[in-house]
């Protein structure tokens, strides 16, 4: 056997491996081509054999040829084969050639989905990995639903090295299987506090991405997200957690303001470049989430400015171009504090690097004001002259007409200097955007119409030189600008001096070299300027230039009716056969010039681009709807073969034509026009697309004449300089002028001087150098105001916007592999996990609407079966989850409940950074205020003594309690009217012949009064925690903590001595166990005192609580030593401290005038509960609440009676209980919807208990 | 997230290709093409950073690359990812190829593509970055290596003998990349862990 083994491996060893492919691919330069196809036939022959290295070492090489650009899809099968091998060696090679090659469409990859299955676990770890980081690459939907359940389970994977490959990839199984998010998101979540850092760092990367896509979901891990932020050291977890509260915080401006001071120690403390550098960019984030509302907001831009100011002076250019990526973000809403640094930013327009140069491009395009607006350009001209030819250059020139044109011209001052501009920039040879500039040419000329005559002499003067443009070179995207040229001389001709002049430019034979597009608007705009000349010779005596004008075009149009182009051809035979009629007539002395001009007359107004889009659609115009009853499907399959039909039916179609009704005509008309707008022959982007002929309201437009004090011609060549120069005069008249009046020549000297020191001007101070009119974009009547809708509907991540906080439904499980049997018994602890609290909880539903009697006995088989599961874990993952998913899914259910859920409203609380405090609280509710405030004032300092009192004696004998029960039941009925404390009169009262050590039972088919629960037991000991947490505030001290005090009563039930107990919680984000100064955050807490054999003592822990809205539950252990004569062991117990919402509350009397004006004040949020089956009296149920839930009687009349509480944050929580027939309503108002919410849902468990 | 991470030669030849996203192959030679033009028309000191790596995904992406002796290292990568943190992610790659090809050079990667496809895995997976530790990216490759090595076995023997025959003559370029000569101001990322 290993004989043959080693023989294969000999008969190998001759083969080809990688190595020998390559070198002989080296060897081979010439013919690489040819000796590569024999290495294919050569590869082809080896995966035909049997020997599984010999395949390997195929697939080997096929995915070297693979990233030579050669196809190896063909070996896909041979592929799966090798993947499959038990050898770790040529399954990584499968592996590799697999994530190298497969995709969706790889029709062998549904082979894979068992053997991928086997590989996740496998017992060795790099087989998982290998089997992870190929289907990282390849996985399909298909796939991910198969898998998604194995992967989830290697996230609890005990080796760190699985775990965070299995955290990577389920963001891949989610893009494919967008159901898979929200079971494995809890999951997910807990991996962000995995110990391992690389796990954690995985974690924060798919949350990170998930949550860029659809941030508003993840918004409640922010508090998480806050405190990894604060903890972590890992500058990679940080950057992305920082970037995505970046992603956050417009979502949540609350959000921002707690970030910002984190944010600014990071900056000011990090030495780490790229962390300062996101913090920079997540600050400016925020800053404009904020629009206003910060005090120190100038602040922490100026931080921004000045750091970034350091990145772009720093010598790396890395850092350069970041700075001025960054700077470009805080222009959008800080354009001041940016343009302070405009040197800095010029500077960078001379750097050698590209990349940085557009940067600085696009930061000026912000920091443009009317005051600098010509300097700036006049810098970008020079470097358009340096800059020849390079794309570059193209660049410069877009952002130069893209800085001019922002905002409608919001900056142009003088647009005779913008046209000279554009004028200039016609002289760059070879740009790509000729069409920009002649698209910015006829906007300016359209919309300002002050600048028209100017506009005009200065394109008749292109026009006259057209041959610069368009001689010396075949790169003839500039002459597009002629096309601009043309139309606006035509358009408005009669600002022309010498129309005839530029006629004749238009009409010479070489314009036949240009482009059609541009020959057919010279021929169209010929005609309009003939119309003009027409018109300026009308009324002379002599008609000879007129008759002259006629003559030249009826010459020189033939030369276009030859044209190749049609739309030349037949715009030129039309104007040809118009201008023959016209020169007929004028023969005959006959004054045609009135009807000539009335072919070109009205005026053009520009559309907004949208406007089409915004055309609502007529009431009653269903586009989808058939016009014509279509010919059933049958009949024109029966029909077919009749040719004779065919025709019949292409005649039906257009009868349908015609009975188009007008709004339909219309629409087609507006979509021709769109249609025309798109096409090339069209103006594209510009509104003169088409004319309208009786646009009302032109008139309305004022027309502002030129200010002649400007020339109109400039002579020279760079004449937007002479703008320039000019501009300054002006601006240093004006501001002259507005000062005193004195003799007209000393002052302008004056003004001269004082060009130098005086102060920056005020945007205000600048005036156009002429009035502009710059008409507004028409819009259709009723234009629709939606926005438009840019989102891809083909956008992958738009499955994953999911909905992360509602609990999971029994149909969202992930798919298991059900149908083999030995898959439930296998210790995979996660199917079990999944699927037994799901089933239990669908028992637990059906049980709420049961009757009484009924749900008793259910709870009890329940909590059986419970007992019966061996598995310590499944246990606990019941106790942790089921009630809270059974409350949370019972709350779906009524409808009155309010709908925040719980994380929701505890991100609400992490955000509001300082709560409430109580008198802000009371002065929200004025009316009650002095009522309330005295009596809750006396609660609250009584309140903390009186259970004290009752603590120690409370623990007593079932037995003791049932009596207690049926005293305090005779008693209540006696004083139905007693309003406030007479619970706790009872419990001082029962506890005064109350006995020590006593064993609640958990089972008593009715509850006793008891405020302490069991904790937790083992043989050893017993914990026993008062329920009602004894509470005080002392908000006065700590700014929004409030401290929860919580006496825990430890017995000793074994024979052996207990010392050293230990007592100790993990910290929640909201709740902390108050520990010694100096005590790190995990250390426990020695309880003080030992525990002799069947003592029983009581200590107290101190907690720190924040949130007071949501029940909170902390896992906690207590270690002690057990100490028996022959030996000690060292013991540890497991519990869990659950802090309902109900122990934050504190009983207060409240008078029922103030209660009505609580009430009134409209502060109070409402709920409501329902309550079925209750059969105990009405007094008694009123106790229970009293007793359990800390309420107050305000009143009570029959079956009706208000309740009062307060919270220890000054909350107001006020119920009406109304009982009818075993049913109990209880509406709700507080002015914390969710803390009541809460409160309910805790009312409610206490009555399913009994 | 990473779209494509390319390393090719100054004369555009192809070394190692990943892309996270499935092509055809015409299409990654094009975008391998491409971007051998943008990046090789650069100087050597101007940013590493370009925008408009148009083949893939479009004006959302960057791309990041450094240039190391013959060898261009090139990511492509979408605004989630932090610049500067790539830049470094790099470094890190060529400075655990170093580590484990001993003094890495063009010729390493020509030769050993699958070995350069493991390490790289074990950097990023599926366009995420799996881990940035160099330790124990190497400390993984190694375990790894040891693996094949044990179960190549007496079989392997005698094939590992035959290609150390093959290799005497090999090497026909001058073995350096020498990541060191070309002093690289790396933006100091102190706990890269």
């Amino acid at each position: 056997m290993a004989l043959k083994i080693v023989k294969g491996s000999i008969d190998r060893m001759f083969d080809k491996n990688l190595q020998d492919l390559v070198r002989g691919i080296r060897n081979h330069k010439e013919d690489e081509a040819k000796y590569i196809s024999t290495c294919i036939d050569e590869i082809k022959q080896e995966l035909k054999q049997d020997n599984i290295a010999v395949k390997a070492n195929a697939v080997c090489k096929l995915t070297y040829l693979q990233m030579l650009g050669y196809d190896v899809s063909w070996a896909a099968f041979n592929i799966v084969e090798v993947m499959s091998s038990s050898k770790f060696t040529y399954k990584r090679i499968g592996y590799l050639a697999a994530s190298q090659c497969f995709h969706e469409g790889t029709d062998v990859i549904m082979l894979t989905t068992n053997q991928i299955r086997k590989d996740l676990s496998s017992p060795h770890q790099y087989d998982t990995g290998v089997a992870l980081t190929g289907l990282s690459c390849f996985v399909t939907p298909d796939l991910a639903r198969d898998l998604a359940n194995d992967i989830m389970t290697l996230m609890s994977h005990t080796k760190p090295y699985i775990r965070k490959k299995a955290v990577l990839i389920m963001y891949k199984v989610f893009l494919k299987y967008p159901e898979s998010l929200r079971p494995a998101f809890p999951r997910l979540k807990e991996k962000l506090e995995d110990p391992d850092p690389g796990v954690q760092s995985a974690a924060v990367n798919v949350i990170c991405e998930l949550a860029r896509r659809n941030p508003k979901n993840y918004l409640s891990l922010a508090p998480l997200f806050f405190k990894l932020m604060t903890s972590s050291t890992n500058n990679w977890v940080l950057i992305k957690i920082i970037k995505l509260f970046g992603a956050l915080t417009p979502l949540e401006p609350r959000l921002g303001k707690k970030m910002i001071e984190p944010l600014t120690n990071l900056i000011h403390s990090t030495s780490a470049m790229s962390l300062l550098y996101e913090c920079v960019n997540t600050v400016i984030a925020v800053l404009i989430s904020l629009s206003s509302g910060m005090p120190n907001h100038s602040a922490s831009i100026q931080l921004c400015v000045q750091k970034l100011r350091i990145l772009i002076e720093d010598s790396d250019q890395n850092l350069k171009y970041l700075g001025l990526l960054a700077m470009s973000k805080i222009l959008k809403t800080h354009p001041k504090s940016v343009q302070s640094h405009k040197d800095l930013i010029l500077q960078c327009l001379d750097d050698k690097d590209e990349s940085i140069r557009l940067r600085a491009l696009d930061l000026l395009y912000g920091m443009v004001s009317k005051k600098n607006l010509m300097e700036i350009v006049k810098k970008l001209m020079l470097h358009v002259d340096k800059a020849e030819g390079t794309t570059y250059r193209d660049e410069l020139l877009t952002k130069i007409i893209d800085i001019c044109s922002q905002s409608n011209y919001q900056y142009i001052t003088n647009f005779e200097w913008y046209i000279s501009i554009l004028v200039e920039l016609t002289r760059l040879e070879g740009t790509r955007h000729g069409h920009l500039i002649a698209s910015q040419m006829l906007d300016v000329a359209i919309r300002v119409k002050a600048i028209r005559g100017f506009a005009v002499a200065q394109m008749a003067t292109l026009l006259d030189n057209a041959h610069l443009l368009t001689g010396n070179t075949q790169r003839n995207g500039i002459c597009e600008v002629l096309y601009a040229a043309a139309w606006i001389c035509g358009e408005f001709s009669e600002h022309l001096e010498e129309p005839m002049q530029t006629l004749e430019a238009m009409l010479r034979p070489k314009v036949a070299t240009l482009p059609g597009h541009i020959q057919a608007v010279y021929v169209q705009n010929a005609a309009k300027l003939f119309a003009t000349v027409l018109r300026k010779h009308e009324g002379e005596t002599d008609s000879q230039a007129a008759q002259e004008t006629s003559q030249l075009l009826i010459d020189r149009l033939p030369l276009f009716v030859q044209s190749a182009n049609l739309e030349v051809q037949e715009r030129a035979s039309c104007i040809l056969q118009l201008v023959k009629y016209i020169q007929k007539l004028q023969q005959k002395n006959v004054e045609v010039a009135e009807e000539v001009t009335a072919l070109f007359a009205g005026e053009l107004n520009p559309v907004a681009p949208k406007a089409q889009k915004k055309v609502p659609i007529p009431e009653g115009l269903d586009l989808d709807a058939w016009i014509n009853e279509p010919p059933s499907e049958s009949e024109s399959e029966d029909e077919k073969p009749k040719a004779v039909f065919t025709k019949e039916e292409h005649k039906h179609s257009r009868s349908r034509h015609t009975e188009v009704d007008e709004k339909e005509l219309a629409r087609r008309r507006e979509a021709r026009k769109q249609e025309q707008a798109n096409n090339p022959f069209y103006i594209k982007a510009s509104p003169s697309s088409q004319k309208v002929y009786d646009a009302p309201g032109v008139e309305h437009i004022p027309v502002v004449q030129i200010d002649l004090s400007v020339p109109l011609k400039v002579p020279g060549v760079p004449m937007s300089d002479q703008y320039l120069k000019l501009e300054e005069e002006r601006r240093q008249k004006d501001k002259a002028e507005r000062k005193k009046k004195e003799k007209k020549k000393k002052r302008e000297k004056r003004g001269k001087g004082r060009k130098a020191d005086s102060g920056p001007e005020s945007e205000e101070d600048i005036r156009p150098a002429h009035q502009v009119d710059i008409v507004t974009e028409e819009m259709p009547e009723n234009a629709l105001p939606s926005d438009d809708d840019d989102k891809d509907p083909n956008d992958p991540h738009k499955a994953l916007d999911i909905d992360l906080d509602k609990p999971l439904a029994d149909s969202e499980k992930l798919p298991v592999r059900t149908h083999r049997p030995e898959v439930l018994k296998s210790p995979a602890e996660d199917r079990v996990h999944e699927s037994i609290p799901q089933e239990t909880k669908k028992r637990s539903g059906k049980e709420k609407k049961e009757k009484k009697k009924g749900k008793e006995k259910d709870r009890k088989r329940s909590k059986e079966e419970k007992k019966k599961k061996k598995h310590k874990e499944v246990e606990e993952e019941l106790l942790e989850s089921q009630p809270e998913e059974a409350v949370q899914s019972e709350e779906t259910k009524e409808a009155a409940a309010p709908p925040t859920s719980a994380e929701a409203s505890d991100l609400d609380f992490w955000l509001c950074s300082a709560p409430v405090p109580p008198a802000a609280q009371e002065e929200t509710a004025p009316s009650s205020a002095a009522a309330v405030d005295t009596s809750s004032a006396a609660a609250l300092e009584s309140e903390p003594d009186e259970p004290k009192d009752a603590e120690p004696e409370d623990t007593k004998s079932s037995k003791h309690k049932k009596k207690k029960q049926k005293k305090e039941k005779e008693e209540k009925e006696k004083k139905k009217k007693k309003r406030h404390h007479h619970h706790h009169h009872h419990s001082d009262a029962g506890g005064e012949d109350s006995v020590q050590n006593g064993t609640v039972e958990e089972e008593e088919p009715l509850p006793p009064m008891s405020n302490y629960s069991l904790l937790a037991e083992n043989s050893y000991i017993k914990m026993m925690k008062e329920d009602a947490d004894q509470v005080y505030d002392i908000q006065g001290n700590h700014q929004d903590e409030s401290k929860v005090v919580v006496s825990v009563i430890f017995e000793n039930k074994s024979d052996s001595f207990l010392k050293s107990m230990e007592f100790n919680v993990m910290d929640s984000l909201n709740s902390k166990l108050q520990r010694p100064e100096g005590a790190g955050p995990h250390d426990s807490l020695t309880v003080p005192f030992q525990l002799p054999p069947g003592v029983s003592n009581e200590a107290r822990f101190v907690f720190s609580v924040q949130s007071i809205v949501m029940p909170q539950k902390l896992k906690g252990t207590l270690t002690f030593i057990v100490k028996s004569d022959e030996s000690s062991t060292h013991e540890k117990l497991d519990f869990k401290l659950h802090f309902t919402c109900t122990s934050y509350l504190i009983t207060t009397p409240c008078y029922s005038d103030a209660y009505a004006k609580l009430l009134e004040s409209g502060d109070l949020k409402g709920s409501s509960l329902r309550l079925e089956g209750i059969s105990m009296p009405f007094h008694h149920l009123l106790a229970r609440i009293c007793f359990h839930h800390h309420f107050s009687v305000v009143e009570r009349i029959d079956s009706c009676a208000s309740m009062y509480s307060r919270s220890i944050q000054g909350h107001h929580v006020c119920l009406l209980v109304k009982t009818s027939d075993q049913t109990v309503s209880i509406d709700a108002k507080c002015d914390e919807p969710s803390l009541l919410g809460n409160v309910l849902d805790e009312i409610k468990q206490t009555f399913s208990k009994c | 997230m990473i779209k494509a991470i390319l390393i090719f030669n100054n004369h555009g030849k192809p070394r190692m290709s990943k892309f996270y996203e499935h092509y055809t192959e015409d299409t990654e030679q094009q975008i391998i093409r491409e971007t051998f033009h943008l990046v090789s028309k650069r100087d050597e000191n101007v940013c590493n950073f370009l925008e408009g790596g148009l083949l893939i995904g479009g004006s959302e992406n960057k791309l990041i690359y450094r240039h190391y002796a013959t060898l261009y290292f090139v990511f492509c990568v979408d605004s989630s990812e932090s610049e500067l943190g790539i830049l470094d992610l790099i470094q890190v790659f060529v400075e655990t190829l170093d580590k484990c090809f001993e003094n890495v050079c063009e010729l390493d990667l020509i030769f050993h593509l699958d070995k350069v496809h493991n390490i790289l895995a074990e950097m990023v997976m599926g366009g995420m970055v799996l881990e940035t530790n160099m330790s124990e990216i190497i400390t993984q490759v190694e375990a790894q290596g040891k693996m094949e090595k044990s179960e190549a076995g007496i079989a392997g023997a005698p094939a590992r003998a035959v290609s150390a025959v093959k290799n005497m003559n090999l090497p026909e370029m001058p073995k350096n990349i020498n990541i060191g000569d070309i002093s690289i101001k790396v933006p100091n990322l102190p706990s890269f862990k």
